[in-house]
């Protein structure tokens, strides 16, 4: 009779060289080959565990549990060890793949709107959050609706005093329009009564270009024919407007003036409260109630429906209110320009 | 219209004190508008002086100097050195002593000069601004004037005035007169004002006989039904001195107005146009033949202007003429033969009211815009004439030393002006302002209107210098301004719900929101491009042209963006910005061959045309769609640490067109394609469906040498009407399924000349439903490869839509996809 192979001793002397064993171990690759000496078949714990196949019945249970507790406990310490190990070795990872978030490239280059196109969307949505809808023309027009719809009379100084591109032949009486409001005419034309619509687009004018003109440019233009509107009523638009794009504190002054398209007309001003240095009245535009004869050219009765219209230069706009010097910086394309607007204007 | 003010103060109470700022802040809020204050550019002191004596002393340079003794009324006379000759001992001059300051501006010191010091300056009326006399010094005598030695010379010649300068609108032609400024001025403040036409004396000499010089207007062709001249009103004054001078004082009103003094007799005319509007013309009574006769020119006809510009004169031209012909264009400008001359003392004036559009028709015909047509253009008051002529010639009596002759003539046919029926409360509902009915008779007779009270309206006769003043908005506007336009109140209408922008308007802000977005930069530039610039980008399709270019060079209406974006990248390297991604959206203008554009005549403004005729001036508008364009050049990814650079190239201007494609919902695809200004090998043509809606491409390397540009610059231009056109009203989604995706990738042997796009588009339709996603992911040529063909992989996904897919279910799928690819293309597995 050979001496028991499961004693406590050799259980206590298995353990304690696995736990010694799994302590020291330092990496991923040191555990690995302490699991194989401690944990693996060929383990002392294991062939202890193997040899209670022979072990009298009646002391197995005792024995089970002295091997199975310690087996357990390596188990434990080493399944703690190897969360501890990897742990440490995903810091020293992270610490390696630091970079210098300073030094990193860029993949993506910063675009730019226009501030131009930008501000013209801005002021239509300042029409349309009140219901007025956005309409539209061509830039190459017949002459009606530049000029004889709008009460532009063809001998009238005022026609002369438009600066306009004619298209060759010029008895075709196409031009490239001076201003947006033929599309008020093409507006009353076309759309059922009454009507609220502000036109934004491009202009043309036989200027040179220099640091305050430009033969192309861009206006906005609005008009409103209903019942029962009076200049009142063209006031309080432009000055919701003027709130809109220059803050609470903005109102307008009108002065009378003349355009053929408006009778009573006026030259509005604006009060900018938040100008660089200093609020000030500055001239935006024109203004005033529909000429009767524009009306007539659209088929409305002027003795029911009368109402008002307005005009502004977006470039005009622009230049104030951002506080620009130079025309030119806005129809060069040099993209320094645009880019300090980006999606803002 | 510039405003001397004591020319002004002399027909309206302007108050002592009131500054030049303030008479104009009182004329702008009567709607002039504002544009400059011009001031004297004198500084004293400049004084009169008396020449006592002088020597002359030549000098080596040749000139000789005269070395003066000059009393300016201190106890001792000074020394001055003066270079001109035309004075002598005795003469009153203008001095202008040490601190003095002369137009230029020219600081006066004493001086060391030619061996003297200079205690002043002799000044010439040039040098004092009084005219472009500079060949001598000024001679007081010369002026009439023997002022005593040291008296202010500024004040004396009038040098201290100031001009306030207004902008006229064209609907007020009377403001264009003093008179006019002076009765706005008035309107504004409510000072006096007292009307230089009705002046006593003036309404005497208009009553005094002026008849027997024949005049007959015979319009044989009145254009638009009215007739050319409704007024002419002729005086005859004899005897004037030619050599007067013309006074200081008008000289220096003439001056600060804007014109220059010639002669007494022409200076009284321009004096008078200012002060009344009424443009007068005055003849060389000698030099004219018999009487006066107002006629159109015959076809054919000349006229030598006094420019001496001999004119060829049109039938629409209103003339002057005598026995001898022509001897002026009505209203424009008068013959050279009848001119007054330095040697002219009978002088025949003229004051006429010719037709504004007969004057503005001749006036832009011969490029002649004067101050006379300026003012008939716009509307002279007829009734003046009578007063303006008459002023004239007091001003040649008490001036020239002429007297009046009897002879004249006063044709005065102008139509009075129609009364106008204003209904009560019409004013407060354009204006949205209670007006009293005072207020609008007030302001309505302050303008000089004749009101009556009638059953519920006033009729409103307006005055005679009003022709614009024609319906019941226009006398509104009268009473508006006159109360003040402060008084509307401010009250937001409210519209009927709006649908908001509609589609077009969203789309194409989406489309520059997502190129910007992708680092593009949006610019806007001019749609002017050369012929050849159109040809190169537009072969020979047909573009507008524009009849008056700023640069003839340049005068055709562009049908692509592309000529401006290289414009503006040009502008960018120059300024050594070098890597750009542009990108503009724009309308081009597209005419089609063969087709004639615009109208024939136009339709009268004041009434609607019918629909008919409104739908034919459509027509004949060209189409203006819109378009968007991209440009890249330099690197898209410029080179960086751990990063090599990406130079820009047709891939980012595909790229550009796919962002517009998915966003707006619109599928394109590319294929091969040509463009005549574009890499022949790198040029791609963009479909939505079978529509070719775009093209993208590497610009031609000849071109962008020709440009200056660097070799590589790719181009995108889309018809964005197209896109947003075709793209996706509203999606319809398809379910999305979870079961799991089966990926497998494929290689297929193909030969060189079969585009990947259409292997793609045959494995994809082959493999059918199963296949969710296919793209190509490597193109390999090479060994094991056979010359001619190259292999193409694609990494294919694919689901189910109700199962998990079977590794079979997705072979036999991925087969059926190759074996369509054999089928059209020869396609092999690669092994």
């Amino acid at each position: 009779m050979s001496e028991p192979l499961i004693t406590e001793s050799r259980v206590a002397e298995a353990v304690d060289a696995a736990l010694a064993a799994i302590a020291d171990a330092g990496d991923t690759s040191a555990l690995k080959s302490v699991r194989s000496a401690h944990l693996g078949e060929a383990s002392t714990l294991a062939k202890l565990n193997a040899s209670l196949r022979d072990v009298p019945n009646e002391q197995k249970a005792a024995l089970g549990k002295l091997v199975g507790q310690a087996r357990g406990r390596v188990n434990q310490a080493f399944a703690s060890r190897e969360a501890q190990v990897a742990a440490e070795e995903e810091t020293a990872r992270l610490a390696a793949e630091a970079v210098d978030v300073t030094a990193l490239p860029s993949r993506w280059n910063p675009g730019a709107r226009h501030p131009l196109t930008l501000l013209m969307e801005q002021m239509s949505d300042v029409f349309v959050g009140m219901g007025w809808e956005v309409a539209e023309g061509p830039e190459l027009e017949n002459e009606w609706f530049n000029f004889d719809a709008l009460n532009f009379d063809e001998d009238h100084p005022a026609r002369a005093m438009q600066d306009t591109f004619f298209i060759d032949p010029v008895a075709s009486h196409l031009v490239m329009r001076t201003h947006t409001s033929p599309v008020q005419i093409r507006s009353l034309l076309e759309r059922p009564l009454p009507v609220y619509v502000v036109a934004p687009g491009r202009t043309y004018r036989t200027d040179e270009l220099d640091a305050t003109h430009t033969p192309v440019f861009n206006q906005i233009e609005g008009i409103a024919i209903d019942r029962g509107l009076t200049m009142a009523h063209l006031r309080g638009t432009l000055e919701h407007l003027a709130r809109a794009m220059f803050g609470e504190e903005a109102k307008i002054r009108l002065r009378p003036n003349y355009f053929p398209f408006t009778e009573p007309s006026a030259e509005m001003d604006v009060w900018q409260p938040n100008a660089k240095g200093g609020a000030r009245w500055v001239e935006w535009g024109g203004c005033g109630m529909v000429n009767r004869n524009v009306l007539r050219a659209a088929g409305i009765d002027p003795e029911e429906y009368q109402g008002f219209a307005f005009g502004m230069g977006i470039e005009r706009t622009l230049q104030f209110r951002n506080d620009m010097n130079d025309m030119r910086d806005m129809v060069e394309g040099d993209i320094r320009f645009s880019q300090q607007f980006g999606m803002v204007v | 219209m510039r405003v001397p003010l004591s020319w002004l103060r002399e027909f309206v109470d302007v108050p002592a004190e009131a500054t030049p700022e303030e008479i104009h802040a009182a004329l702008v809020r009567v709607g002039l508008e504002e544009e400059d204050i011009h001031r004297g550019e004198l500084v004293g002191p400049i004084v009169v002086g008396t020449v006592l004596e002088f020597v002359d002393e030549p000098q080596s340079n040749g000139k000789t100097i005269r070395w003066c003794q000059v009393d300016v009324g201190e106890s001792e006379p000074r020394g001055i050195v003066c270079g001109a000759h035309n004075f002598f001992p005795g003469d009153k001059v203008v001095v202008s002593l040490p601190g003095a300051v002369l137009p230029g501006p020219f600081p006066i010191s004493a001086r060391k000069t030619y061996g003297h010091v200079s205690d002043g300056m002799i000044a010439s009326a040039k040098e004092l601004g009084l005219g472009e006399e500079h060949s001598g010094i000024l001679r007081l005598t010369e002026l009439g004037l023997d002022p005593a030695p040291g008296t202010d010379a500024i004040a004396l010649l009038g040098l201290d005035d100031v001009a306030v300068e207004v902008n006229v609108t064209p609907d007020r032609g009377y403001a264009f007169s003093i008179r006019g400024i002076a009765r706005e001025y008035s309107n504004s403040t409510g000072a006096v004002f007292r009307d230089p036409a009705l002046a006593p004396a003036l309404l005497e000499l208009v009553e005094a006989p002026h008849t027997g010089f024949p005049v007959t207007v015979a319009d044989q062709a009145p254009i638009r039904g009215r007739n050319g001249c409704s007024v002419f009103v002729t005086r005859v004054v004899r005897g004037i001195d030619p050599t007067r001078p013309t006074p200081a004082w008008m000289v220096s009103r003439l001056r600060l107005a804007g014109v220059r003094s010639i002669s007494l007799a022409v200076d009284v005319t321009n004096y008078v146009m200012f002060e009344l509007g009424q443009p007068i013309h005055g003849y060389d009574l000698a030099k004219l033949s018999g009487g006066i006769t107002v006629r159109r020119a015959n076809a054919g006809e000349t006229l030598t202007t006094l420019d001496d510009q001999v004119r060829k004169l049109s039938t629409e031209d209103l003339l002057i003429t005598d026995e001898s012909g022509p001897i002026g264009l009505a209203g424009v400008m008068g013959g050279a033969a009848t001119e007054i001359s330095d040697a002219t003392s009978d002088v025949l004036i003229e004051a006429a009211n010719f037709d504004p559009v007969s004057i503005a028709r001749t006036a832009r015909r011969h490029k002649l815009p004067s101050e006379a047509s300026k003012r008939f253009e716009r509307g002279v008051d007829p009734l003046v004439a009578e007063a303006a002529a008459a002023r004239v010639a007091q001003l040649l009596v008490e001036l020239g030393g002429g007297t009046i002759d009897e002879l004249g003539s006063s044709l005065i046919e102008a139509p009075a002006p129609s009364t106008i029926t204003l209904r009560d409360g019409l004013v407060s509902a354009l204006l949205g302002v209670e007006y009293t009915p005072e207020e609008v008779r007030g302001s309505l007779e302050a303008i000089g209107a004749r009101v009556e009270a009638s059953e519920g309206a006033f009729l409103v006769t307006p005055p005679s210098w009003r022709p614009d003043l024609d319906d019941e908005p226009t006398l509104a506007e009268e009473v508006a301004r006159l109360v003040g336009y402060d008084r509307i109140p401010s009250i937001l209408p409210v519209a009927p719900p709006g649908r908001g922008l509609t589609r077009e308007q969203r789309m194409r802000r989406a489309a520059s929101t997502m190129l910007a977005a992708g680092g593009l930069t949006e610019v806007q530039s001019y749609p002017f491009v050369s012929a050849a610039t159109h040809k190169r980008f537009s072969g020979d399709a047909p573009a507008m042209r524009l009849a008056n270019a700023l640069d003839a060079e340049v005068p055709l209406l562009r049908r692509s963006l592309i000529p401006g974006l290289l414009d503006t990248a040009r502008r960018n390297l120059s300024r050594g910005l070098t890597d750009l991604a542009l990108f503009e959206v724009g309308t081009v203008f597209l005419p089609e061959a063969g087709k004639a554009y615009g109208s024939d005549s136009l339709p009268v403004g004041n009434a609607h045309p019918g629909d008919d005729v409104v739908a034919e001036l459509n027509a004949g508008i060209p189409p203006q769609p819109w378009h968007v364009a991209a440009l890249f050049v330099g690197d898209r990814v410029v080179r960086q640490p751990g990063e090599a650079a990406v130079p820009a190239s047709l891939v980012d201007a595909i790229d550009a067109a796919r962002q517009l494609g998915a966003g707006l919902a619109v599928p394109l695809r590319v294929e091969q394609g040509s463009h005549p200004a574009m890499h022949p090998g790198r040029t791609a043509e963009i479909f939505a469906g079978d529509r070719v809606v775009g093209v993208a491409g590497e610009l031609l390397p000849a071109i962008a040498d020709d440009l200056d540009l660097p070799r590589v610059v790719a181009l995108l231009e889309l018809d964005l009407n197209a896109l947003i056109e075709l793209g996706a009203r509203e999606v319809v989604t398809a379910p999305i399924s979870t079961y799991p995706a089966a990926t497998q990738d494929v290689s297929l042997v193909v030969p060189m000349e079969v585009p990947a796009g259409d292997v793609l588009a045959a494995l994809t339709e082959g493999a059918g439903a199963l296949l969710e996603h296919a793209a190509l992911v490597d193109d390999y040529r090479g060994q094991g490869i056979p010359e001619g063909s190259r292999s193409l992989t694609f990494a294919l996904r694919f689901r189910g839509p109700d199962r998990t897919l079977t590794a079979a279910e997705a072979s036999d799928a991925r087969l059926a996809g190759v074996a369509l690819a054999a089928e059209r293309f020869r396609a092999s597995l690669r092994e």
